[in-house]
């Protein structure tokens, strides 16, 4: 609310963000080579550090003010882990955190303390996030209590303006969670998360524990809070269409490291990580006419963060690893034809695009097996 | 499909001579808040080979019904009525001794999550091994045999190794795929995959999705697959039946009732939910409010709080008043009438779904 | 696993070491002159001087600590007389070497401990299954609210309660004693069986209940359920699949009731008036026997960790889970 300079237009609500140019203004929350493995004790007859999870590795994101940021990944990739260094709910082993131009990587509490404010975080889980022995209006109200604000007209009056806000009769400040459902509760969590006028939120997985019809209530609130209140969001999920949906920028994660970045039309039309390709393919469309597209069956699963594999991460699942994705990690670069802005980690990219261009590549072994015995019952 | 709606209220005889067939099953819990009416009436066929999706969110009562199906509803605080008629054999009144006799060989089910669904504390081969001794008659030997058979089936690799490996040794991917070679091991007609894939990463989701499909077509069995995801019963199941509150709503092929939707609440399904071919700018339309308390269920269409479309049905407080039926084969409950709903969806639903 | 286990006893052995510093140092904190207690009541100066350089309390705390733990090992020669390897000293009262003193009233607390343990384990386990495979029913809410008010009683009431009815009033069984094993397995099953089964009434209440509880938690559990969909017959789930889980937090409880049942011997000793390791505990403070009190407490000590590593690698039998990580 805070930012009209930033506030370029809000004339057509979805095409003034698609096309707002991230060069013009410096990024309000930027990392660079963001690092945080977890130790791992073991050993005999002395426990020792043995190895790290390298959940994080070497990560490099802008966040510009007023954009949404997609991180998409499967488990293990490091998605939540990251969303907790930008909020400095933990310490980086390694790299520099920067918001509006001051180091935060390593800020002691007293220096966060203002910070803290502006960056707000929404939960996945509406159930373990919210105190059950605390009603609404102190729920929504702490942040403005530890942070010493006194809103004009009261704090009482601005919980019931921010219930307001997020869809929620404000007579309901004295109720306690357990008497609203789950997308009611997680407006309380997205009205704790407005309290204090963030300038950016990072909601991990914010709508992944709610039924369908539901999530798409909170979604639009949150599109709606991002539009009116020009907040930058970081949307973390691991659902491919609702990212699509909400973030003009995207960076899909891997065992730990950023793949690929690109805006949402680049990155979901024009992929040229193959691990990008996969993703996409795997999405379970409600499209029935989708047969267009790309089929690409993996196998396995993502292989454990502790010892991941080295150079490129993602060629042990890879159909076009060769012997230099194991000796070189491949850069996160534009590649050449790639638009403005779009970065691929990969040695050997795929083509630009998602369509069907030659047969289906299935990985899966028994799969394949499967198939060729259907297909010669046929 | 005009008089669709005007159909039968009683439930139709069991005789459709279906591989499967369900008829006005109800399930009701006593709770201490009252009785919780799960399951409401709900009748469906389904043949050898065929693959019916039930898509509903929670609470819908898609999981209880696959629950009384089995018979693995607890019994003492459970009634169930209606009819289930496997392969002409009567199963809501079987005793408990006949049912399991059927469980895990003629009928078998997919868990959503394996890592629980799997006992911790018996190897992965042991545990593929017991229903086939108990079905069968197998020696150990012959049983672990077909274990390691199974599990080379859906994919494990080095499977002679694997099979006396424990449950928690296996990643996410390749316990759930332990969980199928369990439920596919006695060749069972008739398989129940409850949200068989919410559990996992994308990547392996779809890699589970084609593995049902291609088994399916290598043993013939009629598969129920429940999920809340649009998505993922699009392209595996041909049958679509949607619940909401214990009922449900809508019936057809799967192209019939993503193509051409007629209950309002699976428009609400539909555009609640962003699809990738969808334009970037298309904006969600959510149902409004939530699903409502089976303890309490709103008269009439139990969907009618929530539904955007109660004033254009004619005769007013019918929504509220009479509960509209869902006929047999393709059609919706819902008292709109069918160019009603033919206008309502060509004229607001599809342009939104872009 | 074996590192597991390793890394287990080490660990306890060096609790072990630290629980016998700590109560060394804190009997000489104790302001009385240990010297005094030996000397006995015809004491002059002279002979608490002699004590006093025999004890070899004229030394450094930390340096006699340092000869009682060699003595443990390497045993020691006391100016009171020789005292052979596990020596924990020897005893101001008896004279007697403390290790020999234990080892002779053990077999008593021993049998008394384990043969409680067996009782209370298969009565009470065996009820709380009943209870869980007939929830809801009369079975259930007859064991259930018998084992609450059971379980509420204590040992000092309910034992003389016993003698009270079985031994003085009917006369119906012989007064509690212990007869050894090697003598006659009849004598030593009736002389126990009174404070057997007072223990057991006690214990197997709780046993009762938490096996019936934790069976009910694991009945519900999902590879329970999905167990019965693959056809396996009811009592095949209640056994094989849910019973090896309820047994987890049970393993627990034993583990903790060893280190009470062993501690709470002295109640049970005393209210059927047997003389085992309890009981001479209690005699040894009452005494102010030092050398006796020290060893039983080490001795206690070692028991209780010698428990707690039996509880882990009983959870590692159990639960594979627990033996490959």
């Amino acid at each position: 609310m805070t930012m009209s300079e930033n506030k370029s237009n809000t004339a057509g609500p979805d095409t003034a963000q698609a096309q707002r140019e991230p060069d013009v203004s410096e990024p309000l929350l930027s990392v660079k080579g963001l690092t945080k493995h977890f130790p791992i004790y073991g050993g005999f007859p002395f426990k020792r550090q043995v190895g790290a999870v390298q959940a994080v590795d070497d990560v490099t994101l802008d966040v510009y003010p007023g954009e949404s940021l997609g991180l998409v990944g499967e488990s293990g990739c490091g998605k939540s882990t990251t969303g907790r260094l930008l909020t400095r709910l933990m310490e980086p082993t390694s790299g520099t955190i920067t918001y509006n131009g001051q180091d935060i990587s390593h800020a002691n509490r007293r220096k966060l303390a203002p910070i803290r404010s502006e960056i707000q975080m929404i939960f996945q889980d509406p159930y373990a996030s919210l105190n059950p022995r605390q009603t609404v209006g102190t729920i929504i109200s702490g942040p403005m209590e530890v942070n010493g604000i006194n809103p004009p007209g009261g704090r009482e009056a601005r919980v019931r303006e921010l219930l307001e806000t997020v869809g929620l009769n404000p007579e309901h400040y004295n109720r306690f969670p357990h008497e609203f459902s789950g997308g009611q509760r997680q407006r309380i969590g997205v009205a704790r998360a407005l309290a204090l006028n963030p300038k950016i939120i990072i909601a991990d997985e914010p709508v992944s524990a709610l039924d369908v019809s539901i999530q798409a209530q909170v979604i639009n609130l949150l599109q709606e809070l991002q539009r009116e209140l020009d907040i930058a969001f970081v949307f973390i999920a691991h659902d491919l269409a609702i990212v699509r949906h909400f973030s003009q920028r995207i960076a899909v994660m891997y065992l730990g490291k950023v793949v690929e970045v690109a805006d949402r039309d680049s990155l979901y039309n024009a992929p040229r990580h193959p691990y990008t390709h996969a993703l996409l393919s795997a999405v379970p469309n409600a499209d029935l006419d989708a047969d267009k597209t790309e089929r690409i069956r993996l196998f396995g699963d993502v292989p454990s963060p502790i010892m991941p594999p080295s150079g490129c991460r993602f060629r042990t699942r890879c159909w076009k690893a060769q012997d230099k994705c194991a000796t070189e990690e491949p850069p996160l670069v534009q590649l050449s034809g790639a638009r403005e802005g779009h970065l691929t980690a990969c040695h050997f990219p795929e083509a630009p695009t998602t369509e069907k261009t030659g047969p289906d590549v299935v990985l899966d072994p028994a799969l394949v097996a499967l198939e060729e015995k259907n297909t010669d019952k046929k | 499909m005009t008089t669709l709606t005007k159909t039968e209220d009683s439930p139709a005889p069991s005789s459709s001579g279906a591989f499967l067939s369900v008829r006005d099953l109800r399930v009701q819990f006593s709770t201490e808040d009252g009785i919780v009416k799960a399951v409401d009436g709900l009748s469906f066929d389904l043949e050898r080979g065929q693959t019916l999706g039930i898509v509903g969110e929670s609470g819908s009562g898609k999981s209880v019904t696959n629950l009384s199906i089995l018979g693995l509803h607890n019994r003492r605080s459970t009634q169930v009525s209606g009819e289930i008629v496997l392969d002409g054999q009567e199963i809501t009144g079987a005793s408990d001794k006949q049912l399991q006799t059927l469980r895990g060989n003629k009928m078998a089910m997919i868990f959503q999550d394996a890592l629980t669904a799997l006992s911790p504390y018996y190897t992965v081969g042991r545990q593929i091994a017991e229903p086939y001794i108990k079905h069968t008659g197998a020696s150990k030997k012959e049983a672990r045999a077909r274990a390691i058979e199974m599990l080379g089936k859906v994919g494990i690799p080095d499977p002679k190794n694997r099979v006396d490996d424990f449950p928690h040794q296996f990643s996410g991917g390749m316990r759930q795929r332990a969980m199928i070679a369990m439920s596919l091991v006695c060749n069972p007609e008739l398989l129940i995959a409850d949200e068989p894939t919410t559990a996992l990463d994308v990547t392996v989701q779809a890699q589970i999705l084609d593995l049902l499909k291609d088994l399916q077509q290598e043993f013939g069995s009629a598969i129920i697959l429940i999920t809340h995801d649009l998505g993922v019963v699009a392209n595996t199941v041909d049958d679509l039946l949607v619940m909401y509150a214990g009922r449900a709503v809508e019936r057809g092929t799967v192209r019939e009732v993503l193509k051409t939707p007629e209950h309002p609440y699976t428009w609400g399904l539909l555009g609640s939910m962003p699809r990738l071919s969808q334009d970037v700018g298309s904006e969600l339309t959510p149902i409004p409010g939530s699903p409502p308390s089976l303890l309490n269920p709103p008269s009439g269409c139990a969907f009618n709080p929530r539904c955007s479309f109660v004033d254009i049905v004619d005769g007013s407080g019918r929504c509220v008043n009479e509960r509209p039926l869902l006929p047999e084969g393709r059609g919706s409950a819902c008292h709109l009438t069918g160019e009603q709903k033919q206008q309502v969806f060509i004229e607001t639903i599809q342009p939104r779904l872009g | 696993m074996l590192r597991f286990l390793t890394r287990r006893t080490l660990g306890a052995v060096l609790t072990l070491f630290l629980i016998s510093a700590v109560t060394y140092f804190m009997f000489f904190a104790i302001p009385q002159d240990p010297a005094l207690l030996a000397c006995g009541k015809n004491c002059t100066p002279d002979a608490l001087k002699v004590i006093h350089t025999n004890l070899g309390l004229d030394q450094p705390v930390a340096v006699q600590f340092w000869h009682y733990m060699v003595g443990i090992f390497a045993g020691r020669d006391l100016p009171v007389g020789e005292c052979a390897a596990p020596c924990f000293g020897i005893s101001f009262d008896s004279g007697q070497p403390v290790w020999d003193t234990i080892i002779d009233r053990l077999p008593l607390t021993l049998s008394l401990s384990a043969g409680g343990l067996v009782v209370f384990l298969v009565v009470g386990l065996g009820l709380g299954m009943l209870a869980a495979w007939k929830k809801g029913t009369k079975v259930d809410k007859t064991v259930s609210s018998a084992s609450l008010v059971l379980s509420s009683l204590q040992i000092y009431f309910l034992g003389p309660v016993v003698l009270g009815i079985f031994v003085y009033s009917t006369g119906w069984l012989d007064k509690p004693k212990y007869v050894p094993l090697t003598e006659s397995f009849s004598g030593w099953f009736m002389g126990l069986l009174i404070p057997w089964l007072v223990m057991s009434v006690i214990f197997t209440a709780q046993y009762t209940r938490m096996s019936r509880s934790s069976m009910i938690e694991q009945l519900q559990e999902e590879h329970v359920k999905a167990a019965r969909a693959k056809g396996m017959t009811s009592r095949f789930v209640f056994f094989r699949y849910a019973w090896r889980g309820s047994l987890i937090p049970i393993v627990t409880i034993i583990g903790m009731d060893m280190g009470a049942l062993f501690g709470g011997a002295m109640v049970t000793e005393l209210t059927f008036g047997l003389a085992g390791v309890g009981r001479l505990a209690r005699d040894s403070v009452v005494l102010k026997d030092l050398p006796l009190t020290m060893g039983v407490l080490i001795f206690s000590a070692a028991f209780i960790l010698l428990f707690n590593v039996i509880v882990d690698a009983a959870y590692a039998f159990i639960d594979p889970r627990v033996r490959l990580s």
